[in-house]
């Protein structure tokens, strides 16, 4: 008998995929990974992953996406939610990715000034990279 | 109780009173010969510069539903912002908390607060000279033309994106260039734009912000400006104090700055651009 091919979400269908969804607010199962987003984020250059890449590993429960240093760069322009087709806003993944870990105590950002910066920097900066 | 028309309840926003100031008193000038009286908003606070993005994090809300209730205490029903940021997270919050029940937990939260009701329309300086000055009012009002310095227009994120908060079509945006036309300058459409700058990521990330200012201001000098305007006053420190060496140094100023300037009122700045008065680094407030 010829195996069954199981395309199912359900093997894809990880706790930590939908804590992400629970946090963003947005599926990550909706993306299929066309590359639109990657293609157009102006921080793609000094990422270790994609921003595609990252919803892959969400989309396959990795929690290595906590470790990357991809959701540090990515900026919140949103450039990548208004282009995507799926109308995935995928800043708000990369939120949730940052929330959860400023929560388990995983913090990579480099949230030190390096050089003087006004106030409106200031206070951006450690609304985005503090829990 | 009938609300004048003329009377415009105003959310500053920390940058206005700091590095953003010469745009503040341009404006604030501009817009009061323009027929507005332009009325602070009482004991208003930072808005927090960024939207939570997040759907869990009430506490982040705070901060700007904070400001929206002193406008309901106003007895106002709208609130101007001249900061693009401080547009993107009060229009944001404000949409966000309608729900009801973020509503009611925001508002116990907020005690000695009286309870946000919702209903506020946040109004960004551009739309404002679009849909109620017009262009062509605007453009009779004008005391000096800009005489066709080529403006290049920086939207940045905030403005544009997301789409349902945008000012204008987040990927044809013209609004900015009808003002820059308006007020007798020539708009330089260059591709980048609307591309961001790095924003916070200025902290801790120069290098990556230097590199951006650096990709925007090319494309603004090679496309033939002879000046950036921003509203955005993260956007007007990336691109002039993260300019990185050799990329080209044409001033970037406020969209205030040069509507100011056009209405008649004093404004170094632009004047230095424009005529031979050297610029003396600071605007002079006149009745402000
Ligand atoms: S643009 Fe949307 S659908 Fe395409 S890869 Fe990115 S998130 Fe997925
Ligand atoms: S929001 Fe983040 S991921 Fe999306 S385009 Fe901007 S920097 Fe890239
Ligand atoms: S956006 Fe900016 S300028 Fe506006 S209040 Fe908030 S931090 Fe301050
Ligand atoms: S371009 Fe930069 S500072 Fe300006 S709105 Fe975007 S992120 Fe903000």
């Amino acid at each position: 008998m010829a195996s069954e091919l199981d395309l199912s979400r359900d093997r894809l269908d990880a706790p930590f995929a939908r804590r992400v969804e629970e946090l963003s607010g947005e599926n990550p199962y909706a993306c299929y990974q066309c590359g639109k987003c990657s293609a157009g984020c102006p921080f793609a250059d000094y990422m270790d992953a994609l921003p595609n890449q990252v919803l892959r590993l969400v989309q396959l429960g990795d929690e290595s996406a906590l470790d990357l240093s991809a959701p540090w760069v990515c900026a919140s322009c949103l450039a990548c939610g208004v282009r995507c087709p799926k109308g995935v806003d995928i800043a708000k993944t990369m939120e949730a990715l940052r929330l959860l870990a400023l929560r388990k105590g995983i913090s990579p950002a480099p949230a030190t000034p390096d050089r003087p910066c006004p106030q409106i920097a200031l206070v951006g900066a450690y609304r985005k990279l503090t829990p | 109780m009938p609300t004048n028309p003329s009377r415009l309840a105003y959310f500053p926003g920390c940058a206005m009173k700091d590095q953003a100031r010469p745009d503040e008193l341009g404006t604030l000038q501009a817009l009061a010969l323009l027929g507005y009286e332009v009325e602070e908003i009482p004991r208003w606070n930072c808005c927090g510069t960024v939207y939570s993005l997040a759907q869990d994090d009430l506490m982040r809300h705070v901060g700007p539903v904070r400001n929206l209730v002193r406008v309901q205490g106003m007895g106002e029903k709208r609130v101007l912002t001249l900061c693009a940021m401080c547009y993107g997270t009060l229009t944001r919050s404000a949409r966000f908390v309608e729900e009801p029940e973020r509503l009611e937990r925001i508002n116990a939260f907020m005690d000695t607060e009286d309870d946000f009701r919702g209903g506020i329309e946040v109004v960004h300086l551009l739309t404002l000279l679009r849909d109620e000055v017009g262009y062509e009012k605007l453009a009779s009002q004008v005391k000096r033309s800009l005489d066709g310095l080529k403006v290049a227009t920086y939207y940045g994120c905030v403005l544009l994106r997301p789409r349902e908060f945008a000012v204008d079509d987040p990927e044809r945006p013209e609004v900015m260039e009808r003002v820059v036309e308006a007020l007798g300058g020539t708009p330089t459409v260059f591709p980048e734009r609307m591309e961001c700058c790095g924003a916070y990521l200025t902290v801790g990330r120069s290098d990556v912000v230097e590199d951006r200012a650096g990709r925007i201001l090319r494309s603004a000098r090679g496309n033939g400006a002879d000046l950036v305007v921003t509203t955005c006053p993260l956007c007007q420190f990336n691109l002039d104090k993260r300019r990185p060496a050799g990329a080209p140094s044409l001033p970037v100023l406020y969209l205030g700055q040069i509507l100011a300037w056009a209405m008649g009122v004093d404004e170094p700045a632009v004047a230095a651009l424009l005529t031979d008065e050297p610029a003396t680094g600071k605007p002079v407030p006149s009745g402000v």
